[in-house]
């Protein structure tokens, strides 16, 4: 086969190419003419197609997700923010904190073990190429109905990946969400979270500056797995017509990335390394071009010197290939030596393959003849941008016309019933516990784990002097957002926010991972507008800005896409990890307070899907400045010792929150209704901006003080008291029975 | 003049720095020892710390025991340098035969990661006589190939002889034998576990308890006071 140089593809401009088969339209191709001013070389066009996939191009969202830039509060944490690797926030004491949270839905469902391990190889390195020390990893999962037989495939499988490759990699596992839904049976969403600490002045970019600076490719040898994997996966709808996709999936191997990671913290030590990428979607293609698109323009690659694991790859699959634990580093002359030094000590291979130029184009050579001579910029930045059609879906007005009231749906009277119901809640698998899933996860690795699942928010010692600290919370609700995208996507910040604030932090900064259906269906794309509007808003509003994220769309199998479910994560930074606050009820005789407002609010709560599989109706109102008040409250308590425990109020009401908080701590309470409110109400409700705290008598003025002069409702509920939960004049729960609904419910299905 | 306490850093080594906190946490001073080394620079006692080195493959610990470092820390413990093997380095230390048995699957078949409860059943090794017998502690476990095994005559002859350290209590976590989570050689001075002392040893994070202290406690008193 004769090789298709770029000289080749001057002189045979009607030569037939598989544009389409890469995934490129009839109008993008014709684009890539334009620009290149001749047909693409193979090489060229398999970069293109990567690159311009959604994927990597973000072509359907773009003109949505400007709005997190436009609308960004005003704050002086953040330190690098979205379109770096990673946005970097400032915490204080000169350190500086990096997080994002990416997705892996497509590979997870095709292989779901390396689908998930590879998630969190991949999230890892981007938090590494920031320059940071990847200290913790979060991941919040979505599976099909529990009952499913496809389920029982998919969970053990992604849950042994994100242990087995976090686990390995020796970074603890401190939270995320478990949540069924039948909408996500043929689309399991498995999003990952890793956050890195460094000191401001160890930030690194991707970019490449300086002619004759050496391009240096570490780590494994690149292969044949995962050609064109996530950029082609996660581009497309899953469609039982064709072709086995596993051979897309890449293979993971953390011990190789521990080693990266170890080097990769020297050659920064050292200061060797003047810009740095890391291998995801899209591979060397991607690597190369954005570097050199982000830097002074130029870059010459010789393909040839790229280790291989497999000596048959042609060159447009070794610039394709998604083989992992692989980076990239622009190295000045003088420190090539020191790095290859280094890279040796921690047995990893490195090679340099090419440098930077003073020109304006990336070249590739092969074989000593060039295959790719192209703008980088247009390769890594101007990709299309689509205005996808979108608009309000014919049924959603039904679907909120469906309100589940007292008339409509048959809702628990009298203590007989209601605790029935509460036991019915508490052991349903979404609300219950989770500890068969997680407890496969190392929690305790690296020894500055302050808080981890099923706490509030995980809680990560940074500095071991002075005890300063970082939160993390994950949040989504797709029955939320389906019923409504706007305040959904808000009420996923909300409850992230409320987490983080409910362990004594205070919120800084938001990642995103917006999963979502089609692109090409107008009624996804307008929960996609939605989504981000109302997410933009308000972000301004509590002053928290996007630092990045990700965007998953195509999760639809045939034309059933699953719930707009944009997962937030919020990031939140405590002076003083001594003074975080724990959920679990621990001290007898301690008061429970309800912290705001509780009013009839079922719409998509956890009752009306246990109860009466019901999804309809609106979710619950949302009022960010009582959200921003209540997490001052929870702070301010935290710091003051005015509490001992908190716990946020979300779904399955208060009744869950307190089953969690007395099971935790082992101590029951004693709870009165309050006046005015129905009881069934009182305990099933999902209204925003709440949460339960304990506090000691001898502080309740204060609190109690404080909540009056700032204007947050504060009601006394009950007491910390004994081994059961009394909801006085309606029933009484034992511990031990709640326990026994509460626990083991995972394993029996999936175990 | 404290004692210098080694820990070694292999390939896929996770835990080497908590180990490292522990020792310094006891008051005695850390030394980052390398795998390719052989020189263990002078230090009077060394941990095996936890993690995947060499990535587990072919077996836990089994790669490690050719490391040039192990070649060094065999020949000295078999002298009566004392040797604490945590989890990854408990496996190491049996592939290296510097104490017997192996270790299986868990049981479950799953990474376990929780808070487990241990009996101490000998409390004059070297790294345990800061404990009392019987005492009941709480360490972190997290393993997945952690089900010590041997033939019958060897856990016979470690029973009889009281070189089982530990045992689980409550629940045995992988299915080890006889709920064993540590034992030590004859001489007493090369202890190996399976659970995570390093991960007690402030009540700020991990589990919050302090239990673990005690086994980089007891080895400090002993090399000071020897």
């Amino acid at each position: 086969m004769t090789l298709d140089t770029v000289k080749h593809a001057t002189e045979t401009p009607d030569a037939e190419q598989p544009w389409a088969a890469l995934g490129l339209k009839a109008d993008e191709y014709a684009r890539i003419r334009e620009i290149l001013g001749r047909r693409p070389t193979g090489a060229e066009l398999a970069m293109y197609s990567v690159m311009w996939s959604e994927h990597c191009s973000y072509k359907s969202s773009k003109v949505h997700l400007k709005q997190f830039g436009d609308k960004k509060p005003e704050t002086d944490a953040l330190l690098v923010g979205i379109g770096e690797n990673a946005g970097v926030v400032d915490v204080g004491q000169g350190y500086a904190v990096t997080f994002k949270i990416e997705s892996h839905n497509h590979p997870s469902y095709v292989e779901p073990y390396q689908g998930a391990a590879t998630g969190i190889g991949g999230i890892v390195r981007d938090i590494l190429a920031m320059g940071a020390r990847p200290v913790a990893v979060m991941d919040p999962l979505r599976f099909g109905a529990p009952d499913h037989p496809d389920t029982r495939r998919v969970l053990p499988g992604i849950v042994a990946g994100i242990g087995g490759y976090g686990n390995c990699l020796g970074l603890p596992n401190i939270g995320g969400e478990v949540v069924f839904d039948p909408c996500y049976q043929g689309n399991p969403l498995v999003n990952a979270l890793c956050v890195g600490v460094m000191k401001h002045e160890d930030i690194h970019l991707a970019q490449a500056f300086g002619a004759g600076n050496k391009v240096i490719l570490y780590g494994a040898r690149t292969g044949g797995d995962g050609i064109g994997g996530a950029s082609i996966l996660a581009s497309e709808t899953f469609d039982a017509t064709k072709p086995s996709k596993r051979p897309a999936v890449q293979v993971g191997d953390p011990f190789q990335e521990k080693l990266l990671i170890e080097c990769t913290l020297e050659v920064f030590r050292e200061r060797l390394v003047s810009g740095i990428q890391d291998f995801g979607a899209a591979g060397l293609s991607c690597a190369t071009s954005e570097l050199a698109s982000a830097g002074s323009g130029g870059m010459r690659v010789e393909l040839d010197d790229v280790p291989l694991r497999d000596n048959t790859l042609s060159p447009e699959e070794i610039l394709m290939s998604e083989s992992q634990e692989r980076m990239c580093a622009i190295v000045e002359p003088a420190n090539v030596d020191r790095f290859l030094e280094i890279c040796e000590k921690w047995d990893v291979i490195a090679t340099v393959i090419g440098e930077v130029t003073d020109g304006e184009r990336l070249e590739i050579f092969w074989r000593g003849e060039q295959i790719v001579d192209v703008p980088p910029r247009t390769v890594a930045h101007d990709g299309p941008v689509l205005n996808r059609p979108f608009a309000r879906p014919s049924w959603q007005d039904e679907l909120q016309a469906d309100a589940p009231t007292a008339e409509r749906l048959k809702r628990p009277a009298g203590g007989d019933e209601l605790r029935t119901a509460v036991l019915q809640l508490v052991g349903s698998p979404n609300q219950a516990d989770k500890s068969w899933i997680t407890s496969q996860y190392d929690r305790f690795v690296l020894g500055n784990t302050v808080l981890a699942t099923p706490e509030d928010s995980g809680m990560i010692r940074v500095d071991e002097e002075s005890n300063l600290g970082v939160a993390i919370a994950t949040d989504g609700n797709g029955r939320f957002a389906k019923l409504d995208p706007y305040t959904g996507a808000q009420l996923a910040l909300a409850e992230a926010y409320r987490n983080v604030a409910a362990t004594g932090a205070k919120p800084l900064a938001v990642s995103d991972c917006l999963n979502f259906g089609s692109p090409e269906d107008p009624d996804v794309m307008w929960q996609f507008a939605e989504a981000t509007r109302g997410l933009a808003d308000a972000c301004l509003t509590l002053g928290t800005p996007v630092t990045g994220g990700n965007v998953s769309l195509y999760n639809q199998t045939g034309a059933v896409a699953i719930h707009p479910t944009p997962v937030v994560a919020v990031l939140g930074v405590i002076d003083d990890v001594n003074r975080r606050t724990p959920m679990a009820f621990a001290e007898e005789g301690q008061l429970v307070y309800l912290l705001g407002d509780t009013a009839d609010e079922l719409g998509g709560s956890a009752w009306t899907q246990v109860a009466h599989d019901h999804l309809g109706g609106l979710p619950p109102r949302l009022d960010l400045e009582r959200e921003r008040l209540l997490a001052e409250i929870l702070i301010s308590g935290s710091r003051d010792g005015m509490i001992d425990a908190a716990h946020d109020l979300s779904d399955g009401g208060l009744i869950q929150a307190l089953t969690e908080s007395c099971l935790r701590g082992g101590k029951g309470a004693r709870l009165v209704v309050p006046e005015g409110l129905d009881p069934f109400v009182f305990l099933f409700s999902e209204s925003a901006g709440r949460a339960i705290v304990s506090v000691p008598r001898s502080e309740e003025l204060r609190f109690t003080e404080m909540c009056g002069v700032r204007g947050l409702p504060a009601t006394r509920i009950g007491v910390v008291d004994g081994d059961s939960i009394e909801i006085q004049g309606q029933f009484t729960l034992p511990l031990a029975e709640l326990h026994e609904a509460h626990t083991g419910v995972i394993e029996a299905l999936i175990g | 003049m404290t004692a210098r306490i080694g820990v070694v850093t292999f390939p896929g080594s996770l835990d080497d720095r908590d180990a490292q906190r522990a020792v310094r946490l006891a008051g005695a001073e850390p030394v980052a020892l390398w795998h390719r080394d052989k020189d263990l620079h002078q230090v009077d006692a060394v941990v095996l710390p936890g993690g995947f080195s060499y990535g587990d493959y072919l077996r836990c610990g089994a790669i490690s025991r050719f490391s040039p470092v192990m070649d060094t820390i065999i020949e000295q413990a078999k002298a009566g340098l004392p040797v604490l093997g945590i989890c990854n380095g408990f496996q190491v230390l049996t592939e290296s035969h510097l104490l017997p048995g192996a270790m299986l699957r868990n049981e479950s078949l799953h990474f376990v990661c929780r808070d487990q409860k241990l009996r101490v059943e000998n409390a004059a090794t070297a790294w345990t006589t800061d404990y009392t017998v019987g005492q009941e502690i709480s360490v972190p476990l997290k393993n997945g190939e952690g089900r010590f095994t041997a033939d019958a005559r060897t856990i016979d002859e470690l029973e009889a002889e009281g070189r089982v350290a530990f045992r689980y209590l409550d629940v045995n976590p992988n299915g080890s034998i006889n709920d064993i989570a540590g034992i030590t050689n004859a001489a007493g001075n090369v202890v190996g576990l399976m659970p995570h002392p390093e991960h007690a040893v402030e009540p700020l994070v991990g589990t919050g308890r302090t239990d673990g202290l005690g086994f980089f406690t007891s080895i400090l008193k002993q090399l000071v006071s020897s």
